[in-house]
């Protein structure tokens, strides 16, 4: 979607905008108590504007403000909406009707794409569209998956093992493939896709219901606050023998009380939540629901498979050893030989060594003269034999696992050299495999294969547990290759010699100490654990199985993502905090606005139209009427300009929690008590020469 | 400012801390029935208790249930102490053959000195016979204190706990409080405060004969009792000579040793500690303000070591501190001002006994609001604007900087919840406290915790505002003081503080309900809150902390919450400040006073 899905912004805004007045119906309002306050208060203004003698230029431009409140936190939930369902619709245009190859005993019937059901076969050959989800049964395929994944280089699909899901909606570029269906129409990935871009923003997640409960009781609070104000004002009035003193019209205590409640994480609260799940999406990582995103923030292990995410995938040659006695050269002349048809990444990496430390070119070979010898489970070698001809003696080179080479010797009547197989332990003991290379009965040596750790994932696992992540990689592999990889990669724990059920069991005992866990999987195998992980990131390329038990589908396949799904998490809530934050530091410069404002007058001498309370007017607004405009404009004006924080999000680093906190109250909640004096004045200064109040 | 009061501020607060982690220690063990060095005296007679009530302590209740058992005390203690109040004429221990109270101060008295509020409408000397003040009132000034204390003791009990449904038993917890706690330092504190001078007896109130006899004027009365009206309507009056006065007494060193340390405030006097026999020496007057602090200090301590978390608790205990110091500093400071409407009078002695002077009025001041505490030795009524607004903004604040006993330290974790669930938000996490991950029904709860007594505060106060009569007959004062007076009234009702702006005339029907329905706000909405949040905190697992979690001690967690808790109250509160003390502030700088 990186590549394929591109935003035109003008016509998301034109959007936006249409569905911010769209929105203003209550059925959509009340979804947001917050706002709805607000939305109910412009509606009470608008009434009193057609009493007799209200209508005037100040309660006209309260009610329009109050108006313009909820219309800008709606075109920030519109704006946040916007994107995903343009994606939505883009996907949509995809699930066009095919027609299908189904098989039929062994005829191929051509059948409209909606008739498969589950557990029908059907074929496809270079060219053809995956007509539904599927598994591969029979074949080998590349596919071009760029709708989806906005890759465009194609993947390969086969039957058996962890990459024989196809996905409907893309195309077979070579080859032929048998498809065993598994999701029906209407059920299938595209469709969940659809589903998640346009679903995930409906539920509220358990801290927006928490959040939103704190927002609601304080929007109570400040309405008691604001109505218990008239009597006691009307009191002071009785008092001073000023009837009339005092501004507490309902319009004004409407605008009061709009300026007190927290619109501005009101109304951008949902934006917030939906631009997550976006951001999540931009990263091509598509969520379930918002619950998933919300959890990510929370995690505390992190279950890593040491493959593909913390090591490059596949071990490399990283070292010659020769056994006593033989040139360091020829060894490596051997390995290479014995490689050269191995198109395993292990058998190609030590041909690449050997280019690179003895520049051995890779010659050419007489292909009758050569016969190759494919690795086996019983022999556990491979090599390479060459018959004697004219370019020389024959020769008989394997390379392979200790045991197996030894006996290979020994049964040709060689000898086990005890320095070959102390070089053997040794190299296991430091959790790289060791491959032993003989020449006919003559032990050459051994290359030392290691897991390569990927680079610049210490860093980020130092970061990840800078953030509170615990880091727990799982592998196949014995103790000592595991330790040592561990140890290497900078994680904080591992499983060593695991089986899919480990991965499980860890999650469980994890979880029982009320940890949260995101794992990241492809196999059917990782599914239970998937399912039972709180964070689990299925990749597109794996198993059907694995993609429906997560709650996440990383698009790209790409493990190193985790790391991102947590930031985007965090980044979501802190978000949401800091908003919070701001919202409600900003009511104190409000106070000083509009107190002043309403109570100036009371007790004020015979002939002087300031009395004590006006002291409290620190922004020396000009009139009350204009101290009341200016916060109201502020309120609403905030909202808007802080759409692009609440669609960005705040800025994230790995830093301890202490400091995240310490930098975040000084930005939103010092700033957030400073910023608005400054703004609230300057709005003044521009209503009051235009007008706009006396 | 003199170098003796800075060395009694010194010695007030240094003993109140120094005393804190051995009471504080001290309690913790009795609520984890850990033995004390009381318990080969004590131990026998809570088994009995036990025996006698047919109590198992080791009945585990949820917090439904031990909820249910503080509301069952409190509400059989109200009704039980209406009909004492409604009867007293007919019960024994009435030497001075008072008549029983009208059912609204009746209503009022029982629910306020079953929720620990103490407030009075009445003069304690004047309205209630011994078996009142002994058998009704004392009993729930031991009784409102402990079950307070017990909830704080459930609430930190349940917090420590792991996925049980279960937080303790209420009826173990009240026994072990009033056997430990309540009673030793009862008796303990009355000891010194006899010996100072407070009476203890049982007898009739003595007569004195007054040295110079002198002639007033009384209103002339009939065979029955009746006022005799003249032909203008007004009472006719005669002249009486007095030559006797009848000097109140009773077993006042008790009830004062009571009253000041369980944070109950109802004086056994109508002036309360103003009174000379209720507080007669300087040495008197320190002990019974250290006896306010003592345990309010030491529950904060309490709760750290049965949440096992000494860290979190001196980072509260230093943010309720500063913010009781700042007021006391404030209130004294405004206090020493010249008032310009008097001067060149100065200081500002209206109202206070000039024995203990600005410094030591200010600072019980600020002690028994910060404290819910409540009693009083100067009249806070009579106080500078600005000084006034000191006990007002502790009480309004809702009662958190040390608080009443139990009480103080669960409504502050109101405050700290919610300074947790935004913090926490802010590094990034769903929020969590103590390792337990926070939801919709602890926000729910905490801010229910937080809203009730402040809505339980602004609602009767605007009302009272809107009643002529009230405004006309009840005030003591014109202007925005008369509102100070209402406001404060019910922000001490509904926060449980019992502490009287004086002034106000609360005896009538209306401010004796309203008030009396704030006091049972105040003290169940709290309650309720504090036992549901733990309730289900408990069931929940406990996460260890990482990095990455929220830290709740050390400065930044302090500063947060310490912005929480005054912005809240700020926003809450300033409106209605602004139109009582405040303008009345800038009315006095004006030259005009009330």
């Amino acid at each position: 979607m990186s590549a394929k899905f591109e935003v035109n912004y003008s016509s998301l805004i034109r959007q936006a905008v249409i569905d911010a007045f769209k929105k203003l119906n209550p059925k959509d309002e009340i979804k947001n108590l917050v706002m709805f306050v607000v939305w109910l208060g412009s509606i009470w203004t608008t009434i009193i504007l057609f009493l007799p003698g209200q209508f005037n230029r100040f309660n006209l431009q309260i009610c329009v403000w109050l108006w313009f409140t909820c219309v800008f936190a709606n075109f920030a939930e519109a704006m946040a909406e916007g994107r995903g369902k343009a994606h939505a619709d883009a996907l949509k245009k995809m699930r066009t009707k095919t027609m299908a190859k189904k098989l039929v005993g062994d005829r191929e019937v051509l059948v409209p794409s909606a008739e498969l059901k589950v557990g029908d076969f059907y074929v496809c050959v270079a060219g053809d569209a995956i007509a539904a989800d599927g598994e591969v049964v029979d074949g080998i395929a590349t596919v071009d998956e760029s709708a989806i994944t906005g890759e465009s280089a194609p993947v390969v699909r086969e039957s058996g093992g962890d990459r024989s899901a196809v996905t409907g909606g893309t195309k077979v570029t070579s080859d032929r493939i048998v498809v065993r269906v598994t999701a029906a129409e209407g059920n299938s990935f595209l469709d969940r896709m659809i589903e998640m871009i346009e679903g995930a923003r409906r539920q509220k997640t358990p801290n927006e219901i928490a959040l939103n409960i704190v927002l609601v009781s304080l929007t109570a609070l400040f309405i008691i606050v604001v109505f218990t104000l008239p009597p006691m004002a009307h009191y002071n009035e009785g008092q001073a023998q000023q009837t009339g003193a005092v501004l507490t019209t309902i319009p004004v205590l409407l605008a009061l009380i709009v300026c007190l409640i927290p619109t501005t994480i009101g109304g951008l609260l949902s934006a917030i939540g939906i631009a997550g799940i976006d951001r999540l999406m931009r990263r091509n990582v598509l969520a379930t629901s918002g619950r998933a995103v919300e959890a990510a923030g929370d995690v505390d292990v992190l279950l890593l498979d040491k493959t593909g995410t913390i090591t490059l995938g596949n071990r490399m040659a990283t070292e010659f050893i020769p056994a006593p006695g033989v040139a360091v050269a020829d060894l490596a002349e051997a390995a290479q030989l014995a490689s050269l048809a191995d198109e395993t990444p292990e058998g190609r990496s030590i041909v690449t060594l050997a280019k690179e430390k003895f520049n051995l070119r890779g010659r050419d070979i007489n292909d009758r003269d050569v016969i190759f010898v494919p690795f086996t489970a019983q022999t556990r070698m491979s090599g390479v034999d060459f018959s004697a001809g004219p370019s020389g003696p024959g020769r008989s080179i394997r390379k392979g696992a200790a045991e197996a080479v030894k006996k290979y010797v020994t049964e040709r009547g060689g000898r086990a050299e005890k320095a070959v197989f102390d070089t053997v332990d040794e190299i296991s003991r430091q959790g790289a495999t060791p491959l032993v290379v003989a020449d006919g009965a003559r032990i050459l040596g051994v290359i030392c294969l290691k897991d390569v750790v990927k680079g610049g994932i210490r860093e980020r696992f130092a970061q990840l547990r800078r953030m509170g992540v615990k880091t727990v990689m799982i592998t196949g592999d014995n103790r000592l290759t595991a330790a040592a990889i561990a140890a290497e990669a900078g994680v904080d724990d591992f499983i060593a010699e695991a089986k899919p059920e480990d991965k499980l069991a860890r999650i469980r005992q994890e979880q029982e100490g009320g940890k949260l866990i995101a794992m990241i999987g492809d196999g059917t195998n990782d599914a239970p654990a998937l399912a039972q992980a709180d964070v689990g990131v299925a990749m597109n390329t794996g198993t059907q199985a694995a993609r429906e038990a997560g709650n996440m589908v990383d698009l790209d396949s790409n493990p190193t993502k985790l790391i991102e799904v947590v930031e985007i998490g965090k980044q979501l809530l802190m978000t949401r905090g800091a908003l919070t934050t701001f919202s409600i530091a900003n009511d104190v410069s409000k106070y000083f606005a509009i107190i002043p404002a309403m109570f100036g007058l009371l007790y004020a001498a015979k002939g002087s139209s300031f009395g004590p309370l006006n002291t409290y007017n620190i922004m020396f607004l000009h009139s009350p009427q204009s101290a009341i405009l200016s916060a109201v404009i502020f309120n609403a004006l905030v909202i808007v300009a802080l759409i692009p924080l609440a669609l960005k999000g705040v800025k994230y680093e790995a830093l301890g929690a202490k400091v995240i906190l310490r930098k975040n109250m000084l930005i939103y909640g010092l700033g957030g008590i400073i910023v608005p004096f400054a703004f609230i004045k300057l709005i003044d200064l521009i209503i009051v020469p235009l007008h706009l109040a006396p | 400012m003199h170098a003796h009061e800075i060395l009694q501020i010194i010695l007030f607060f240094g003993l109140g801390i120094a005393l804190t982690p051995i009471v504080g220690r001290y309690m913790a063990k009795v609520f984890k029935g850990e033995r004390t060095f009381l318990h080969p005296i004590l131990a026998p007679v809570e088994r009995f208790v036990y025996r006698v009530t047919r109590t198992d302590p080791n009945h585990e209740m949820t917090w439904l249930h031990y909820l249910a058992g503080v509301c069952i005390m409190t509400v059989v203690g109200a009704v039980s102490l209406f009909g004492i109040l409604m009867t007293q004429q007919w019960l024994p221990l009435n030497p001075q053959g008072l008549p029983n109270l009208s059912w609204h101060l009746a209503f009022n008295t029982a629910w306020s000195f079953t929720c620990n509020a103490d407030w009075q409408s009445y003069s304690g000397e004047g309205v209630m016979s011994y078996f009142s003040q002994t058998v009704g009132l004392s009993v729930h000034q031991f009784l409102s204190g402990a079950a307070g204390i017990a909830v704080l003791a459930a609430v930190g009990r349940a917090l420590k706990r792991a996925s049980v449904k279960s937080i303790g038993n209420f009826w173990a917890d009240l026994t072990r409080c009033l056997l430990y706690i309540v009673i030793p330092l009862s008796i303990l504190w009355s000891i010194p405060l006899a010996w100072q001078g407070c009476p203890q007896t049982w007898k009739a109130y003595p007569a004195a004969h007054l040295v110079e006899a002198y002639t007033t004027q009384v209103p002339k009365t009939d065979d029955k009792g009746n006022a005799v009206n003249g032909a203008d309507g007004k009472p006719v009056m005669v002249d009486a000579r007095v030559d006797t006065q009848l000097i109140p007494v009773g077993p006042v060193a008790s009830f004062e040793a009571c009253k000041q340390i369980f944070t109950n405030g109802g004086g056994w006097y109508g002036v309360n500690s103003a009174h000379p026999l209720e507080n007669p020496t300087p040495l008197a007057n320190f002990l019974e303000m250290l006896a306010i602090i003592v345990i309010p200090m030491a529950q904060v301590y309490m709760f750290g070591l049965m949440i096992g978390n000494k860290k979190h608790a001196w980072t509260i205990f230093a943010v309720m501190l500063s913010l009781f110091v700042l007021s006391f500093i404030v209130a004294w400071w405004a206090e020493s001002q010249p008032n310009p409407v008097t001067a060149p009078f100065h200081p500002n002695l209206e109202g206070k006994e000039t024995r203990f002077g600005v410094m030591n009025s200010t600072l019980w001041g600020a002690a028994c609001t910060a404290i819910d505490n409540g009693s009083v030795n100067s009249m806070h009524d009579s106080w500078m604007p600005l000084a006034g607004l000191m006990p007002m903004w502790n009480i309004l604040v809702g009662e958190i900087f040390f608080g009443g006993v139990g009480c103080g330290m669960y409504c502050m974790m109101f405050h700290i919840l919610i300074a947790v669930f935004i913090a926490g938000l802010m590094i990034g996490r769903t929020p969590e406290y103590l390792g337990k991950k926070l939801g919709a029904w602890e926000a729910t709860w905490a801010v229910v915790g937080v809203l009730g007594p402040n809505a339980a505060c602004l609602i009767p106060t605007a009302m009272s505002c809107m009643i002529p009569s009230v405004i006309s007959g009840t005030l003591g004062n014109n202007g925005p003081h008369g509102l100070s007076e209402i406001l404060y009234a019910y922000g001490e009702a509904a926060n449980n503080n019992g502490s009287a702006f004086a002034g106000l005339n609360a005896n009538v029907p209306w401010h004796d309900v309203a008030l009396g329905i704030a006091i049972i706000i105040g003290r169940f909405a709290p309650i309720a809150a504090a036992l549901a949040i733990v309730g289900r905190l408990a069931s929940k697992k406990t996460v260890e902390a990482s990095v990455g979690t929220l830290p709740t001690h050390g400065w930044t967690f302090g500063l947060t919450l310490t912005g929480v808790i005054v912005i809240v109250a700020a926003l809450t509160f300033f409106p209605a400040i602004c139109l009582g003390p405040l303008v009345e502030h800038g009315l006095m700088l004006a030259g005009r006073t009330f």
